[in-house]
């Protein structure tokens, strides 16, 4: 392999690149589009069954077709014979789901696995049929993209547009239907309807999808995309258009690496880098990823735990005991579960953070910066224990330790009224640094 | 509004309704006749039918039988007059949406097909979250929502609705006491501008403080008024049946509205 090939390849300069590449990029776009909603719905497996579904179909068209005397081979026809099994399918799913005691996830196994089966004995049927070239038919159990000629690739794409233009146009009405679809009909949405438009929109991709990747792999570009973006943000907008852009990179790249070395069936390395990318996002996304929320978590650890040292330097202050290093070290011990070590390092963190510093005697002082925002800290912890104690009920909710300011949450009257309170009690309220902003309602 | 041409006009009139799931029917025979103007609520042990009452009203359920009319006409041509709170399960929090684009969703009707939700239904989405007290939220995910929280946008959604009669099924549940007041107060502010509002309701020591009638509920209608009338423990018998510590409450409960 020369470089000149990969750049071949990468550059689309082929022309049998190209055109593949520009079908899987197509399916990969409508796949990820359809396929949020179809997660939202939470019927991804409802898809699956429906894919495998279709495979006696294929057969059954071929059958047809060359009783007919036309060529088995036609992918229009062989598309529409998927297209009525697999709607088949999905109707068995409802009604045995809808009319038996059965419940959703028997009713997918029974059909998926006897459709499947059933589609699977008539490819041995017309295999051995006498005349009948069946080659290139089991092709879409895995998919097959070197098969994909020109035409094909303009009627995967001229149909992608078109899934991907009904969405759009569906946009408010498919997410009212698939969030809250009792309100919906409440509401007068004609919400059955528009399921079955999302699950027709499903099956288009299903189908489209079954030449490039298979009818077992193709449910990977309706599912993988839409979960993978969804660590991106919490934005149903963004999170489409996410799981578009996934979806096109998995067929270009996965298009690309299979060019390079044909050996690889290109429907499974497309499904792999489509892997690939859920995992980076799993790992990196910027909403939900694992690695945001364990540094929001530590982050707030981190607070948590400077808010608490800082707090304690402030009453070490207020009892009078920050006046020899063994007196202050002791107060801290005692008012935290410090070990020494812990207590060392807090300290030494506070410090270079500005907060913190040691006068000559080796005693712990705050800084200007440190003594304003201890001051801070201690005022909210000790009106926020206030506010929880004299509004039990309601306080859960509204407590947040975290705020910059307790004014922001619970406004100047009430805070002004906790501070008497507090007073009351002879304990001391740290005064308020803070300026009110007035900020937008 | 009131229309002062209509006094007293009955709001819900069911008749005959029943509704029946897998060979077993859980209503029987719902006859009810709501006046417009009142806050109703609707008790019952688990399992009585109350969700299912609301939901064969608003034909989210097929009903055996029966006939539902709002303001004397049937329901089918009365829908744009209804507003819905759903019980808070019922929803996925964890969908990718926030406060403000949720309340929206009360607006579609107005909106219609197609057309995106434009910037003047968002100030509307907006200006129904400052009245339940969720304006600092519009743009936070539903997920990030306390329980009480979440109530309050559903409710909003409600609003936006601008309806005439309003369902809700069980919007106190498991929402914190300040919640728990910015929702009836919401209640009070509806009944006094002419809407008539039903809720499905848990709570016994609360039904003479929130509700001016109610509709007690078990498998059938044991008793429907006004709260004064029907609120006795001769009635919470029968809609509860005998156990002890339920009755003592109600006794108590019944005993502070003499």
């Amino acid at each position: 392999m020369t470089a000149d090939l990969i750049l071949r390849v990468v550059l689309l300069t082929d022309y049998n690149t190209r055109v593949v590449v520009f079908g899987t990029v197509m399916l990969g776009i409508a796949g990820g589009v359809i396929g949020v909603f179809l997660l939202l719905r939470r019927r991804a497996l409802l898809a699956d069954a429906v894919s495998h579904a279709a495979l006696p179909g294929i057969a059954g068209a071929f059958l047809v077709m060359v009783a007919f005397g036309a060529d088995g081979r036609s992918l229009p026809g062989l598309l529409l014979g998927a297209l009525i099994a697999g709607l088949l399918g999905m109707a068995c799913v409802s009604v045995i789901d809808r009319y038996t005691h059965l419940s959703e996830d028997a009713a997918l196994g029974i059909v998926l696995s006897v459709f499947f089966g059933f589609g699977i004995a008539l490819l041995g049927v017309i295999q051995k049929m006498r005349g009948a070239s069946a080659a290139g038919l089991a092709s879409f159990i895995f998919g097959k993209t070197a098969s994909m000629l020109r035409s094909d690739a303009i009627f995967i794409g001229v149909s992608a547009v078109a899934i991907v233009v009904v969405a759009v146009f569906l946009f408010k009405e498919l997410r009212l239907a698939t969030f809250d679809p009792a309100f919906g009909a409440s509401d007068g949405w004609p919400v059955g309807i528009l399921d079955l438009v999302l699950m027709a929109l499903v099956v288009g991709v299903t189908v489209l999808g079954m030449q490039a990747v298979g009818v077992i792999l193709v449910i990977a570009v309706l599912i993988v995309p839409p979960a993978a973006a969804r660590f991106w943000t919490d934005d149903l907008a963004r999170t489409t258009v996410i799981a578009g852009a996934i979806g096109a990179l998995g067929g270009y790249v996965g298009t690309s690496i299979s060019a390079l070395a044909p050996r690889l069936p290109a429907g499974a390395v497309i499904v792999t880098v489509m892997g690939v990318g859920f995992v980076v996002s799993l790992m990196f996304g910027t909403s939900r990823g694992l690695v945001h929320v364990a540094r929001e978590r530590h982050r707030l650890l981190m607070r948590i735990r400077e808010q608490n040292l800082l707090r304690a330097l402030f009453e070490c202050e207020e009892a009078g005991a920050a006046v020899d290093t063994d007196r202050q070290m002791s107060y801290l011990g005692n008012a935290r579960s410090y070990t020494g070590a812990e207590l060392g390092r807090a300290l030494a963190r506070a410090e270079r953070d500005g907060l913190v510093r040691r006068d000559e005697r080796g005693v712990w002082a705050f800084t200007n910066a440190g003594r304003a925002r201890a001051a801070r800290f201690t005022r909210n912890h000790r009106l926020w224990e206030t506010y929880l104690l004299e509004y039990a009920e309601s306080a859960p909710s509204q407590v947040d330790y975290g705020a910059d300011f307790i004014e922001h949450v619970l406004g100047e009257e009430l805070v002004a009224e906790l501070e008497r309170v507090v007073e009351r009690e002879g304990r001391r309220v740290p005064e308020s640094v803070h300026t009110l902003k007035r900020g937008p309602a | 509004m009131n229309d002062p041409t209509r006094p007293n006009a009955i709001a819900l009139h069911t008749r005959d309704l029943t509704v029946a799931y897998h060979q077993k029917p859980v209503l029987w025979d719902v006859d009810l006749d709501v006046p417009e103007a009142v806050i109703a609520g609707i008790i019952g042990p688990n399992g009585a039918g109350k969700s299912t009452l609301i939901k064969a009203i608003l034909d989210l359920m097929p009903r055996a039988t029966g006939r539902v009319e709002l303001f004397g006409k049937p329901y089918a041509v009365q829908r744009r007059l209804i507003g819905y709170v759903p019980q808070r399960e019922s929803v996925d929090w964890e969908y990718p949406i926030n406060a403000l684009e949720l309340v929206a969703m009360g607006l579609y009707r107005k909106i219609g097909w197609f057309k995106p939700v434009s910037r003047v239904y968002r100030e509307q989405a907006r200006a129904a979250l400052s009245e339940v007290g969720m304006a600092d939220y519009a743009d936070r995910q539903i997920s990030r929502l306390s329980g009480g929280q979440q109530q309050r946008v559903f409710l909003a959604r409600a609003l936006v609705q601008d309806a005439l009669i309003y369902f809700m099924d069980e919007p106190f549940a498991g929402v914190d006491a300040a919640t728990e007041k910015a929702i009836v107060d919401i209640l009070r502010r509806l009944k006094e501008s002419g809407k008539t509002v039903f809720v499905v309701h848990h709570d016994l020591e609360s039904v003479t403080e929130y509700f001016d009638y109610l509709i007690m509920l078990n498998m059938r209608v044991v008793a429907a008024g006004p709260v004064d009338e029907v609120f006795s423990s001769e009635n919470l018998r029968r809609t509860y049946g005998g156990r002890l510590t339920l009755l003592d409450k109600a006794v108590n409960a019944v005993g502070r509205t003499m």
